[in-house]
C-alpha cells in the first residue's frame, strides 16, 4: 500500500472520522474515566495498545478465520489482550489501575475495538490494519485527553495533579466547579465538542432521520 | 493414508476451506489455547508484583490511620521494640485464626459460611450479617498488648460507616477512632470525619467497673467519662456511632477477643 494511503488511514480517524465525535463509539468509558487527566491518558494508552495489537493479530490470521465463528475469535483475542493489559497496569501502575477499576476490563466490550477488527483488520494486511488501529486509538485518545484536561482543570484546578489554578481553599481565586467531576459534565463537554467539530466540518452533520411535518396554516387562510 | 509429516499436515489443515468443520474447530481450539497460555502467563508472571503492591497499599492505609489517632505517634516512639502486627481473629472464640493469613481474609469472607446472620435484637449496629473473622492490628510491647486496633462497621444515616477503633492495653479505654468510610450528610453527620471530633475519643472509657457497656455519643457536650461530644444536627449519625461502638466492643463483636486479652491469653 502506498505511503500516502497509509498516512490517510492514520490521519482520517483523528478528526475527520473520529470514532467518538463522528461515530459516537466507546463513549461509556470516555465519560467514566475522564475526571482526571492521568486516568484519561492511561485509559487512552491502554485502549490504543489493545486496538493495535488485536488489529495486528486478527489481520495476520484473517485468511483462516471461519466466518461462522469470526466474532467469537475476535472477542477472545481482544479479551485476552485486555486481561494482559489490566494485569500489567495492576503490577506497574497500581494506583491508577485502582482508580480505573472495571473500565480497563470493559475495553473488551468497547465497540470501537471490535468495530475496527471486524470492519478493517479482517480484510486488510497487518501494516494497514495496525495503522488504522493506531489512528483510531489516537482519535479516541485525543477526545479523552481533551475532555479529561477540561474536567480536571475546571473541576479541581489541577492538571496531572499539579495545581494550575490556586483554589479558594488554598488562598487563591479559583472556585472548583464540582459539576465537572460528575458524569453529566462529560456529556455536556462531549456534546459541545461534537457540536464544535461539526460546525467546523459541516460534512460530518448527519442527515436528519425524520423530517417533522409542517402543518398548513389553515387558520390564516380562513381569516382571509 | 494418514499424513505423518507434521509440517505437511499443518499446511494441509491451513489449506482447508475456512467453512469446513475441521478448520472451524481447529481455529477455535488454537485461538483458545494460545489466548489461555498468554493470559495465564501474564497473570503468573505479574502476580508477585501485584501482591507487593497490595501489601504496600494496606500499609499506607494503616499508617495514615495511626497518624490520625491522637497520641499514637508518642506511643509508637515510646515503645521501642513495639511491633504492630496484623492478626486475623475468630470473633466467636476471640482467638487468632491460624488457618487464615491476613492476605487471605478477603477470599475467606467471600464465603457466606464465614458470616453469622444477626437477629434484630442482636443487630444493634444495623449490619445484618457479621463476619466470623476480622483482621485486627496488635501493638505488643514486651509481650503485653499495648494497643488493639479493631475495624468496625455499622449502618449510618445515609449508608454504611466503617471505622477503626483503637483500645489501650487496659482494654477499657478507647485510644482513638478514625472513620475510614462514610456517606453522611456533608456539614452535619459527615463531621464524624473531622479530627477535632475524633480526638474526643482518646481516653474515653466504654464500660464501667461492673463491665456494663456505657459508651455513648452525648446529646451535646460530653458529661461523663463514658461519653464523647455529640454533633449538633446529626442525632442519627451520632446514634449510629454509639450503636456501632457498643455492638463491636460487646459480646457479639470483639467481646471474646477483649476478654482473652484481659486474661492475658491472646
Amino acid at each position: 500500500m502506498p505511503a500516502t494511503r497509509l498516512r490517510n488511514v492514520l490521519i482520517a480517524p483523528l478528526i475527520a472520522n473520529n470514532p467518538i465525535t463522528l461515530q459516537i463509539l466507546g463513549i461509556c468509558s470516555a465519560l467514566a474515566v475522564t475526571t482526571s487527566l492521568d486516568t484519561a491518558v492511561t485509559m487512552a494508552a491502554s485502549l490504543t495498545v489493545v486496538l493495535v495489537l488485536s488489529a495486528a493479530i486478527v489481520s495476520m490470521i484473517r485468511r483462516h478465520i471461519p466466518a461462522t465463528i469470526r466474532l467469537i475469535v475476535q472477542i477472545v483475542i481482544v479479551a485476552s489482550l485486555v486481561i494482559v493489559i489490566d494485569q500489567f497496569l495492576q503490577a506497574y501502575f497500581f494506583d491508577i489501575s485502582q482508580r480505573l477499576s472495571v473500565f480497563v476490563g470493559l475495553i473488551t466490550t468497547n465497540c470501537l475495538v471490535l468495530g475496527r477488527t471486524e470492519s478493517f483488520a479482517r480484510s486488510n494486511p497487518p501494516l494497514a490494519s495496525m495503522t488504522d488501529a493506531l489512528g483510531n486509538g489516537l482519535g479516541y485518545s485525543l477526545v479523552l485527553v481533551t475532555i479529561g484536561a477540561v474536567r480536571e482543570l475546571f473541576g479541581k484546578g489541577t492538571l496531572f495533579g499539579v495545581q494550575v489554578f490556586q483554589t479558594v481553599d488554598q488562598g487563591g481565586w479559583f472556585t472548583p466547579l464540582s459539576l465537572m467531576l460528575l458524569a453529566p459534565s462529560a456529556f455536556f463537554l462531549l456534546g459541545g465538542l461534537v457540536w464544535a467539530v461539526r460546525s467546523l466540518a459541516p460534512e460530518q452533520v448527519e442527515a436528519p432521520e425524520v423530517t417533522s411535518p409542517s402543518p398548513k396554516e389553515t387558520r390564516h387562510e380562513r381569516a382571509v | 493414508m494418514a499424513e505423518l509429516n507434521p509440517i505437511r499436515a499443518w499446511k494441509r489443515l491451513l489449506a482447508l476451506p475456512n467453512e469446513s468443520r475441521t478448520k472451524t474447530l481447529l481455529v477455535a481450539f488454537l485461538t483458545s489455547v494460545v489466548c489461555a497460555a498468554v493470559v495465564s502467563g501474564a497473570t503468573v508472571v505479574l502476580r508477585p508484583i501485584q501482591a507487593a503492591n497490595r501489601a504496600a497499599e494496606v500499609q499506607v492505609r494503616l499508617e495514615s490511620l495511626l497518624s490520625a489517632i491522637p497520641g499514637m505517634q508518642e506511643m509508637l516512639t515510646a515503645a521501642d521494640d513495639a511491633q504492630l502486627a496484623a492478626v486475623v481473629v475468630n470473633l466467636e472464640t476471640g482467638r487468632a485464626a491460624k488457618e487464615i493469613s491476613p492476605g487471605e481474609i478477603e477470599s475467606a469472607l467471600q464465603d457466606s459460611a464465614n458470616w453469622t446472620p444477626l437477629t434484630p435484637e442482636q443487630d444493634v449496629a444495623d449490619i445484618g450479617n457479621r463476619p466470623d473473622y476480622a483482621q485486627v492490628y496488635v501493638l505488643r510491647d514486651a509481650d503485653a498488648v499495648q494497643l488493639l486496633i479493631l475495624p468496625i462497621a455499622g449502618g449510618g444515616y445515609n449508608g454504611p460507616i466503617e471505622a477503626m477503633i483503637a483500645l489501650r492495653g487496659d482494654m477499657e479505654t478507647i485510644a482513638g477512632l478514625t472513620v475510614t468510610r462514610q456517606s453522611e450528610t456533608p456539614g452535619l453527620g459527615a463531621r464524624i470525619e473531622e479530627p477535632a471530633w475524633q480526638a474526643d475519643f482518646a481516653g474515653t472509657r466504654y464500660k464501667d467497673e461492673s463491665g456494663d457497656m456505657r459508651f455513648a455519643v452525648a446529646k451535646g457536650p460530653a458529661t461523663t467519662e463514658y461519653e464523647v461530644d455529640g454533633i449538633t444536627g446529626a442525632t442519627r449519625t451520632s446514634n449510629a456511632i454509639t450503636r456501632m461502638v457498643r455492638f463491636w466492643l460487646g459480646p457479639m463483636g470483639y467481646g471474646p477477643l477483649i476478654d482473652a486479652v484481659e486474661r492475658g491469653e491472646f
